[in-house]
């Protein structure tokens, strides 16, 4: 199965692990993540201010891409974008969706493109690889495991852009399943926690970390509290705030606990037995050997 | 005979002239009277010092090019842009590292880019200026060294951009740093810097020096290429 794919900015410098653990998991069950020829920014975050259209023109020049692939027949009858990054899923799953519901929005960024590009007709599906998964499902899947995660204790973290706002998300808002589905198909035990789809503090982490200490001590704490011995994510953000700011609140607080905090992909490759070079787990910065030598995995 | 040039109207700066056509923007400023002391240079389409904007009679698209290079038509407005008041941050090469990070310091605007391509759209040079802006957002520096390689620094790009990026400026530090850090280093090159100290061709330079200038252009047309 050969689908579009868009990394997005933050695979490409700090979340390498990220695309390039999903690349080979995706290789490894039949899919061909296939890059966007030529693709921009997704324009993160989404605009909500509702008369500044321009900020939307990044989005759909993405979704272009995909409506001159089918054309260009390098992918049949393919209109759904694949995401990684949640923040990407995020903004262009609305910028698509306002696209969609409005027609005219719609005529004026393509009235803007005039005699550059061919009009955005609408039709791309903006789809998060989780998503694909629970499409491709978990009981195959489970057939592909051979490196079983067995006991390995894990907390799925959603985040705020996978869930919110409603209209977008890939699974129930309140109370999603998805991520745990995965985690009980890779062989490990589900932790049920509270702070899942929790603040991390996002980008204050620029110029107010203080705040993301707070808030990422609340979350981990919370994890080890129902037990977690690993956090998984799907956000290059989150992922930078619970993993590279762990060593500072411990700084501030001895008694903190830290966790390894991997991308889903790169624990779904151990279950699905790909080369550990292949993960990018040198790149996480809570050390993500020693619980996974801890449980034979590697 | 005189041969009889047919005459075209065109506004330059705001003003009405009948100038021959198949000039040059530049040829039609100078043939209406104008003294061109900026916005003029190698006349040849390399220097990048006469970007100008113009709107063709019909078309509501507002279009870039040199002026020395770009052939005016009936009917159109002309303005040329002597100067791009860019605002240029100085570095030192050595101190910077090759990646994003370089370009969050010096050129923080160039995240406010939202794709609009405009641009792209203003670059005579044909450069997908978008395209290069962005391969910088994601790390990819040499690829918008690659892309950028034809920029003339006109300057178009940055005076149209909503997001005050200055492209030219930025697409420079991507060529300089690629030059420096990312292209494949030549062996050769550093052998020949070490004969040229040595002195191996101190005695052949002297007497470049002193040929006169019919022998030297002779010697010119036939010297050697060795292409290995």
């Amino acid at each position: 199965m050969k689908l579009p794919y868009f990394p997005g900015c933050t695979l490409k410098t700090t979340a390498k692990n990220f695309e390039s653990s999903a690349l080979a998991t995706a290789k490894k069950i039949g899919m061909e993540l296939i890059e966007l020829d030529r693709w921009n920014c997704c324009g993160v975050v989404s605009s909500l201010t509702s008369d500044d259209l321009m900020k939307h023109l990044a989005p759909v020049r993405n979704f272009l891409r995909v409506q001159e692939m089918n054309k260009q027949e390098k992918i049949k009858d393919e209109n759904r974008l694949v995401t990684l990054c949640a923040m990407c899923y995020n903004t262009l799953s609305l910028s698509n969706k306002r696209m969609q519901e409005n027609p005219d929005d719609l005529d004026k960024i393509n009235d803007f493109m005039h005699k550059e590009e061919e009009d955005y007709h609408g039709n791309v599906d903006v789809v998060h690889f989780l998503s694909i998964l629970k499409e491709y499902g978990f009981k195959k899947l489970a057939s592909k495991v051979i490196n079983p995660l067995k006991d390995m204790k894990v907390a799925s973290y959603y985040g705020c852009t996978l869930l919110r706002p409603k209209e977008i998300s890939i699974d129930d808002t309140e109370d999603p399943k998805l991520m745990e589905d995965l985690v009980e198909t890779l062989g490990a035990k589900v932790i049920d926690w509270d702070a899942k789809s929790r603040c991390c503090g996002s980008y204050h982490t620029v110029n107010n970390v203080d705040i993301v200490h707070r808030l990422v001590q609340g979350i981990i704490d919370d994890a080890r509290k129902h037990g977690a011995e690993a956090i998984i994510t799907s956000c290059p953000l989150c992922a930078f705030n619970l993993d590279t700011r762990q060593s500072e609140i411990k700084e501030k607080n001895d008694d903190f606990q830290t966790i390894p905090i991997y991308y889903f992909t790169q624990l779904m490759g151990i279950a699905l037995g790909i080369e550990e070079n292949e993960l990018g787990l040198e790149f996480n910065k809570i050390d993500p050997n020693a619980l996974l030598k801890d449980l034979k995995l590697i | 005979m005189e041969e009889k040039r047919k005459m075209i109207k065109v506004y330059l700066a705001g003003e009405l002239f009948k100038v021959p056509e198949g000039s040059t923007i530049m040829m039609a400023l100078e043939y209406a009277g104008f003294q061109l002391k900026r916005g003029v240079g190698c006349r040849e389409g390399y220097c990048g010092a006469c970007g100008t904007v113009y709107r063709e009679k019909g078309d509501y698209k507002l279009q870039g090019g040199l002026a020395c290079q770009t052939v005016v038509t009936d009917g159109m407005a002309v303005a040329q842009i002597p100067f791009v008041p860019a605002e240029k941050p100085t570095y030192d090469l050595e101190d910077l590292t090759p990646d994003v990070n370089t370009f969050t310091e010096l050129f923080p605007s160039v995240f406010r880019c939202v794709s609009c391509n405009t641009c792209t759209k203003a670059c005579p040079q044909d450069i997908e200026v978008m395209d290069y802006i962005q391969a910088i957002i994601r790390g990819d520096i040499a690829k918008a060294a690659d892309i950028s390689f034809d920029c003339i620094r006109c300057g178009l790009c940055a005076m149209r951009c909503p997001a005050e990026i200055v492209q030219y400026d930025v697409a420079t530090l991507a060529r300089r740093l690629t030059g420096k850090y990312l292209s494949k280093k030549s062996p050769e090159l550093d052998k020949r810097l070490e004969e040229m100290e040595a002195g191996k061709f101190d005695e052949e330079i002297k007497k470049l020096k002193n040929m006169p200038k019919d022998k030297l252009t002779k010697e010119y047309y036939n010297r050697e290429i060795k292409i290995s």
